[in-house]
Formats: C-alpha cells, structure tokens, sequence
C-alpha cells in the first residue's frame, strides 16, 4: 500500500514550477508501483492469485478486499506503467502551466482510483472505485474548465458514464441478492445459480449498461470522442489505455460469473462489432489526429467486447493479447499527437507535411507504433491480430460473422496507422514543418518506451503470452489455459486473413480522400442519432425541471404546504388501499365514561384552538387538551410521561404568553369563513391518520424488545424505572442526540434574540 | 378505546392541518402543539393500551411481578413531549422575530428568501 | 406582577421546587421522576421566580448564564458516553464504580455512577435551555415596550 500511496504524496509536494525531482517526482512514484507489480508477475505466471481483505461494512456483506490475479495484474501494471510514462510526459508538456499542480494531482488520484477498480475483490467496493475514476475523469475532461465547451463535454462524460454506473450499482446489489456474495472471486462458484435465476436477464442488461456506458460501446460511444476536449495526455492516459477499459474490465471480471450464455454471446458479439466497424468509419471521416484515434479507441473497444462475448479460451486469449498491444500502440500514439500539436502547431492532418527531417525521432517512435497498430510482424500487433483471428475462428455459433467484423475492423486500422505514420510526415512540406522541432527528452520517453515495447514482446511473445496472458484467460475461463505464444505459426487461415486486411488497408488508405468525401454526406443524413438523443433526454429533463419549478415552488408556503400535505394525505390512503383496510379490527369495545369524558374534552379543547379569535382562549384551550391527554396516559399507566406532559403545558403556557400577545391578533376572516378546499386536505390527512392508526391496532405486536427492557433493567441496568432506564441507559445514544437538539434550539432562539437588541441598542 | 382513540388523533390531525394551511404563522405554533399532541397518542396507541401498573420494578425483585405498561413508547413519548417543546419554543421566537423585522405573521407575505416575480403579480 | 403575595411566596416555594426537582432526579432510576421531570420542575420553579421578582433577580440568583448550563449538561452527558467508551469499551456504556460483585453472583453496593452523571446532564440541559429562551423573550419584549416592562 505505501507503494501505491507514493505518487500522491509527491504530487502533493510538486510546486507549479518547482524543482524538476517534485514535477517528477509523482511518475517515480508511480514507476514504483510498478516495478512492485512486476515482482508479482512470477507468482501470477504461476496461475496462483492474492487476496488480502479487511473487514469493513460486514453487515452488508461489503469487505474491504483486493484480489490480484492475472486480470487484475494486467491492468495494475499498465495503469502503473503508463501511468508513470504519462505523468513525466505531462509534467513536461506543462510545464510552467499554473495548473500544472492540479493535474498532476488529479491524475494521480486517477490512477489511484483506477487501481481500487481492477484491484478490488468485493463488488460493491469495485463500485465505489468505478464512480471515482468517473469523477476524476469529468474534472480532467473538464480541465480547461473556463471554456464552455469542455464544461459541457465534461459534463456529457458525466452523465453517460454515471448513469451507466447507477445500472451497475442495481446490477451488482441483484447479483449480490442471487449469489449470495459479493466477492468476485466467489462468484465463479454461484454461476450455475446466477445464470438459471430468472432475475438473470436483469442482472445482464443493468451489468451490460455499466460496462457498454464506461467503454464507449455503440449507441452510448458519442462522450468518448467528446471527451478528447481534456489535454492530450490525459485523453492518452484516460480515454484510451486506462479508463475506458474498465467496461472491459468489468465484462472480463465477470465472464466466469455471467459469461458464456446465449443473451451474453449475441449482445457482445453484435454490439461490439458493429461498434468496432462504425467506429473505424467514423475514424476515416475525421481530419483531427486526436479524433482520429479517439474513435480507433471506441473500434478497438468494440473489438475487445466482441472477443469476450466469445467465450473460447483462444477469442479470451486474443481479446487479453490485444487489449496489451492496444494500449501500448494507442497511448503512444496519443503522446505522439501530443508532441505534434506542440512542436509542429497542428493536429489537423491536411496541414501537416513533411516532418521526418525537422522530426526524426518523433517520426521514429510513430512509425513504431503504428506498425504494431497495422500488425505487422514482428510487432506484438502482430501476434494479437494472428490471435484475433484464430480466436474469431474458433467462436462457437457464428464465426463467420466475428471473422468479417474481424477482418473490417483491422482493414481499417492499417488505414489509419498510414494515415498517422505517413501523411504527416513524409506527405508534402507544409507550413508546419518550418518551424517544428523535437520534443523534450521527458515528452519523448513516454511514447518511446510504449512503442519499443510493442516491438520487444513482438520478438519475444512469452514475456507477456505465459506470464500473464495465459493465467489471465485461465481466470476468465476457469479452466487452465496454456497457449503457446510465437511469431511465426506457419502458413494457415489466420496468416491469409492477415494478408487480406494488408490488402484491404492499403486500398482504403489509397481511396482515403473519396471515403471521406463520401462519409461527409453521409453524416447529413443522421449518423449521429445517438448523440442527439443525449441531447434530446438532456434538453427534455432541463425543461421537466423548470416547469415543476415553476408550477410547484412558487414561493407561497401555503401552497408548498398544501403539496405537501396532499401528497402525504395521497400515500397515507395508497397505504391503506394496498392492504391497510385488510387488517383493521372489527367491532366496538367497552369504553368507561370517564375516558369518553376526557377524549371529549380533548377534541373540544382541538375544535376551540381552530374556530377561536381569541389568542388566550387559543392557549387555554391548548392546555385544555394538553392536560386531558395526560389524564389518558395516567390511566394506562404511564406516570412519568403524564408528568413530563403537565409540567410542559405550565411552562408553554408560560413561554407562550409572554410572546404571543406582542404578535397580531388573529385576524377574523379565515376563522369565519371556512376554507373548504383546506378543509378537505385536513379531513383527507386526519381521516387517513386515524385509519392508519387503527389498522397498526390491528396487527400483532411485537413485544421483544419490550421483554428485553422489562427483562434487563434491574439486572443489568440497575434501575427500578423501566421508562428511565431506557431514556438513559439502553436508548442513551438517541436521548443525547435529543438533549443537543433541544441546546442547539434554544442557542438558536437566544440569537435570534440578542442580535436583535444589540442591533437596536447600537442604534439608540 | 383504542377505536375512540384512533379518532381523537384525527381530529388533532385534521384541526392542526387546517391551522397550518391558513398561512397565519400564530396558527401555526397552535396547530404545532396539536400535532405533537396527535403523534405522540399515535405512539402511545402502537405500544398497545393496557390497563396495568406503570413500568416499575419492585424493590429486590428482578423484572415487574405482573403485566405492567408498554415501557418502550412511554420513553419515545417522554423525549418526544420535550423536543417538542423546544421546536415550539424555537418557532415562537422565530415567529416573533420575523414579526418584528418583516412587520407581518402570514407566510405568503414573507418574500425575502424568494421574491415574488414579475408574473406573480401578474396573476 | 406587584404581588406583595406571591413575591414572598415565591423566595420560599422556589427553594423548595429546585430541592424537590433534585429529588425527582435522583430517585428516578427507581421510581417515576429522572433527568427530564427533574429538570422542568426545576424550570418551572424559576420560571415562577422570574414572574414574580423579574429576569434579573432570578439571572443573578442564578449566577450562571442559563445557556452555558445547557452547554454545560450537554458535556456532562457526552462525558459520561466517552467514560463508557473508555473503560467499558462502548460508547454510553453503563459504569457503576461503587458496585461489587457478591459471591452468590448478585451486585451490591451504590448504583451510582456514569448513568446518573448522564442523567444528571439531562437535568442541567433542560433547566438551561429552557431558561435560556424564556430569559431571551422576556428581556426582548421588555425592551421593545420599556413602558410595559416589570
């Protein structure tokens, strides 16, 4: 744990422009971290995981667990590990920025956050770590939070993924309900009863919104390209290596709980492929570099879904294989774009050109990454892209179909590593390349490190395929899974399929200038439904609100008082009519003369503070009522409440007096003229009351903890007075809490009262 | 006696809602006291009525000898009647301090917090 | 008021109130009484006071600002919670000093201790805030009407 809290406490210490070792300081932390994780990798290489847990809200089943088990090493280490890169890239690509501080703060409490998600073992605990990446994702998407425009796209991030958040909650509560257990490690165990339950269709829609929210998957993916209104290295950080994939994270997690049905095949199969081929259309439109691979971001989502839906130990394997090659090609990418937009002054690919000279390094480290983008050998792209269709080969019920979104998607994305790769570097001298340079050593690392990357595991497939590949599918799929990982596998099916898409890409990349004219009228004609239904839900909930602001908030407390009791009045009788009146006694029992005499006297003295004008008759009728109802507790047998009641009434009538004659007298009209609309809410609240009250009497009471007092008090409490007893010894906690409301009500009225007369002697 | 019971807290219901619906805020403090009144009944009733002794223990002994009264509402009533005595006394003061600063005792013509707009004079 | 009457009255009744409210404290573990009855006894026995000799004779018969009597039992009471949670391990839990246990099993001695305290706290909170306000209301009005004033 210290390892993981180290880059918090040194973005803390990092000043604006402070010393190099405190901007630095939180990637070192986190470099840390990682390097920690990395010293796990033998023990999960040996299909064995960690649990710790702590106990935590045990009444609810909630732990303070964490598990680490492939899955969750995977992903550990590259939070960490990309994360480290990140945070010295940003601390570079701002440096002198005021806000330097505030980012690196923020992402280090991303990081954290994202961290607890993949690291937690309980549910519920996962949840609370899901909705904080949400928040610290809306406060970096909202980073440039002057602007208008990335306060709405931060906003719109919000409430896409939040409310995807809110299905997950109930889906996770109904699983915990099925299950019996909110560990994720337990749940294996339960997935015969999860999946034959008939809530499971529910769990899988509620779960799936989560998931499909979070990863920008088809029709909710319109926030992510959104989102890349935050700076380039948190889009690079957030919306492309790191919290997007929590969706898939979660999708994986539960794979062995929940996966492998038909409803759970054919929803991730059809949603993420055709998420992956309209995302990479999407992606060719675009002539911002940024966007460009914002929506090859949301294509290899939709990849990555559809090979969970899969369910075979190879499609797994594939999906865990590329999910590793996306985030090392796609994160070095973005930092690449990041370098271009500040050294070459655009991101708008039309006017950019020319830059292998002035570039060279820059060039060296996109040329990199965008070969393992297209897959080409020896690049570990490769390998995913041979596991990827080997893995669509092998699904179960429709294999053609993943093998055609398959082959689309990748035909795609070698188009695009073209377009990044080539155009802007080796295309015609524009402007830009004049006054380009090269970056600085700390904005370079990032994105060199992650593309050298992909090329080492490419020669050397085992360092990722055995050692975490493997056991992490074996977790999936609950089931030992011993792939073997190589380069060269021979001329087959997967290898021809691979020409094919070379083929395929490098005919797109050449028809770029016609598709995209094509798309641009496409678009026209409404490609972005999805979009403009937030907008619709959005503007729609906005005006709800105002007009029953303005309908029900009109400022008259009457009337806010007359809602209020009418919806009170309204579910006191839903209550009854819902099987209230079912329970209520029957028959009239004997009633003694002089307790008729004093509820008589109480409804009179009730009656009289209504119709009198009279502001003294008021209060003495209001003793007149307060003393019968003491006269009832005495008769059955409550002394010490009848007294509390008596000598309350002495001293109301006492505090009463003295300030009611200095208020208006009671103004004739509302007591005469009777308020019928009123009268009727009254009649409708206290009819509905005293039904209630009769309908409780009609039930059996439950007398434990009454057995218990009557039991306890003198021998364990050592008290005689039941009723004291309880008041401060077993109910003690509740009497303080009353006694500090009465202290804190009279401080209130003594200051209500002083500030008044001191006002009004400093003005003498 | 329950069932006569079970009226007379209607009628507190009824009578203290009314008050509180006239916008006088004197009504106000009266139909307050009314509806402690009915609430604390409403709990005194859900504890069962029992003609018995108090909640008491004999000396030396260690539980009551017989049936005695439900103790557990007698203890909410009794913290009950307290409180609310202290939300009575609070709103008087409050009451008279608005009195006294905003010139009236009706609540709809106490419009510092929120104004009455353009249209509402309209209306 | 100007009752020659009451106002006598009043210096020997009051007394006798706030002692009798004392009483009501104490024995209310066992019998009917306790912090709350006590405690508006006591009230009222000043209450009484104030009516018949004014604010400020019962202020200074008082000594102590009737709000920081309040204050004050509110801390008694949350002392005797975090006695509890000291030595017993819970908050408000009951802590009798002066019980010991007898041989054949029972508990002898003084049920005295950090209940009563609580109790006790309940009593100062009551008479204080009561006051507090009643006080608060009486002055107000005084110096709003100075020609109605006692």
């Amino acid at each position: 744990m210290a390892v993981v809290t180290a880059p918090v406490a040194a973005a803390a210490d990092a000043a604006p422009t402070g010393r190099p070792l405190a901007r630095y300081g939180p990637a070192l932390g986190s470099a840390t971290a990682c390097a920690g994780f990395a010293a796990l990798i033998p023990t999960i290489a040996d299909y064995s995981s960690i649990r710790v847990a702590w106990p935590w809200i045990s009444g609810l089943g909630v732990e303070l667990s964490f598990l680490i088990d492939g899955l969750a090493l995977i992903f550990a280490l590259l939070i960490t590990g990309i994360g480290a890169l990140v945070l010295a890239y940003s601390a570079s690509y701002f440096k002198g920025h005021h806000k330097l501080v505030r980012l690196l703060v923020l992402l280090v409490l991303f990081e954290l956050s994202m961290l607890g998600l993949v690291l937690a073992d309980n549910l519920i605990l996962m949840f609370v770590f899901w909705e904080l990446t949400t928040v610290t994702s809306f406060l970096l998407v909202g980073f440039d939070h002057e602007k208008a425009d990335a306060r709405n796209k931060a906003l719109q991030a919000l409430l896409v993924t939040a409310a995807g958040g809110l299905a997950l909650l109930a889906g996770i509560l109904l699983i915990g309900a099925v299950a019996g257990t909110l560990e994720a490690s337990a749940l294996p165990a339960a997935a015969a009863a999860l999946k034959a339950d008939p809530l499971y269709p529910a769990i899988l829609v509620l779960v799936l919104l989560g998931a499909f929210t979070k990863s920008a998957q088809f029709p909710f993916h319109f926030w992510l390209p959104n989102a890349m209104a935050a700076p380039t290295p948190v889009s690079a950080y957030l919306h492309s290596a790191t919290m997007v994939k929590a969706g898939v994270y979660l999708l994986a997690r539960l794979t062995p709980a929940l996966g492998g049905t038909g409803p759970w095949l054919w929803t991730l199969t059809i949603v993420g492929g055709v998420t992956a081929v309209l995302a990479s259309i999407w992606a060719l439109r675009q002539t911002d570099l940024k966007l460009t691979l914002a929506y090859t971001t949301v294509m290899a989502l939709g990849t990555l879904t559809m090979f969970l839906g899969g369910a075979s130990a190879i499609a797994l394997a594939a999906a865990v294989t590329f999910l590793i090659v996306h985030a090392f090609y796609k994160a070095a990418l973005f930092l690449a774009v990041g370098i271009l937009d500040k050294k070459a002054g655009s991101r708008e690919i039309d006017q950019l050109g020319g830059l292998a000279r002035p570039m060279w390094r820059t060039w060296v480290v996109v040329a990199l990454a965008a070969l393992s983008m297209a897959g080409f050998p020896p690049f570990l792209g490769f390998i995913g892209k041979e596991l990827k269709y080997e893995g669509a080969l092998a699904v179960a019920s429709e294999p053609l179909l993943v093998v055609t979104f398959a082959v689309a998607a990748n035909a795609m994305m070698v188009a695009v590593a073209g377009l990044v790769a080539i155009k802007p570097f080796l295309g015609p001298r524009t402007a830009t390349a004049a006054k380009a340079g090269e970056p600085p050593f700390a904005m370079w690392l990032g994105p060199a490190v992650l593309a050298t990357g992909g090329l080492v595991f490419g020669i050397a497939p085992e360092l990722v395929g055995a050692a975490l590949v493997n056991p992490t599918a074996s977790v999936m799929i609950g089931d030992r899974v011993a792939k073997d990982f190589k380069l060269w596998h021979g001329v087959n099916i997967p290898l021809m399929l691979s020409i094919l898409t070379f083929v395929l890409g490098v005919v797109i990349y050449l028809a770029l200038g016609r598709i995209r004219r094509g798309l641009a009228a496409g678009e026209a004609h409404g490609l972005w439904a999805a979009e403009s239904g937030y907008d619709g839900v959005l503007a729609g909930t906005k005006a709800l609100a105002a007009w029953q602001t303005r309908v029900i908030q009109t400022g008259r407390q009457t009337q806010y008082f007359l809602w209020t009791t009418t919806v009170l009045a309204a579910l006191l009788w839903a209550g009854l009519a819902m099987g209230g009146f079912a329970v209520m006694p029957r028959g009239v029992e004997a009633i003694s003369l002089i307790e008729l005499t004093m509820l008589a006297l109480a409804a009179f003295g009730a009656v009289a503070t209504v119709v009198t004008r009279s502001r003294l008759l008021a209060i003495l009728a209001l003793g007149l009522l307060g003393s019968a109802v003491a006269a009832i507790f005495v008769f059955y047998g409550a002394i010490d409440v009848a007294m509390t009641q008596l000598l309350v009434e002495t001293l109301i009538v006492v505090i009463v007096a003295v300030a009611l004659l200095r208020l208006p007298r009671l103004t004739p009209a509302p007591g005469l003229e009777v308020r019928w609309g009123h009268l009727g809410v009254a009649l409708a609240t206290g009819v509905a009351t005293a039904l209630a009250l009769t309908a409780v009497l009609g039930t059996e009471l439950d007398r434990r903890i009454t057995d218990f007092f009557e039991q306890a008090s003198a021998t364990e409490a050592f008290g005689r007075n039941i009723v004291n007893v309880i008041l401060v010894d077993f109910r003690a906690l509740d009497t303080l809490g009353e006694i500090a409301v009465v202290v804190v009500a009279a401080l209130g009225a003594v200051a209500l009262l002083t500030r008044r007369r001191e006002h009004r002697e400093a003005s003498r | 006696m329950e069932l006569a019971l079970a009226v007379l807290v209607g009628v507190l219901t009824t009578c203290a809602v009314y008050l509180m619906l006239s916008g006088n805020m004197v009504r106000f403090i009266f139909a307050l006291a009314l509806l402690s009144n009915a609430v604390n009944l409403v709990i005194f009733a859900a504890g069962r009525l029992t003609y018995a002794a108090p909640p008491l223990i004999a000396d030396g002994a260690k539980a009551p000898a017989d049936t005695v009264a439900n103790a557990l509402p007698q203890a909410l009533i009794l913290t009950a009647i307290v409180i609310g005595f202290g939300l009575l006394a609070f709103t008087l003061v409050l009451v008279h301090r608005a009195h006294q600063t905003l010139g009236t005792v009706e609540a709809d013509d106490m419009r510092v917090a929120e104004p009455a707009s353009d249209d509402d004079e309209a209306r | 008021m100007n009752s020659i009457i009451l106002t006598a009255a009043t210096r020997v009744i009051t007394p006798l109130m706030v002692a009798f409210s004392l009483f009501i404290l104490l024995r209310g573990h066992n019998e009917p009484g306790g912090g709350f009855i006590g405690g508006l006894v006591a009230t009222t026995a000043f209450a009484l006071y104030a009516k018949a000799l004014g604010v400020r004779a019962t202020r200074a018969a008082l000594r102590v600002e009737p709000a920081a009597i309040a204050v004050a039992g509110l801390g008694l009471a949350a002392l005797a919670g975090l006695w509890g949670l000291l030595a017993g391990g819970a908050f408000l839990e009951g802590m009798w000093p002066l019980l010991t246990t007898t041989p054949s099993g029972d508990k002898a001695g003084l049920p005295l201790g950090s209940v009563l305290l609580f109790d006790v706290g309940v009593y100062l909170v009551v008479v204080g805030s009561v006051l507090a306000i009643l006080f608060a209301l009486e002055e107000d009005v005084a110096a709003s009407s100075p020609e109605e004033a006692d």
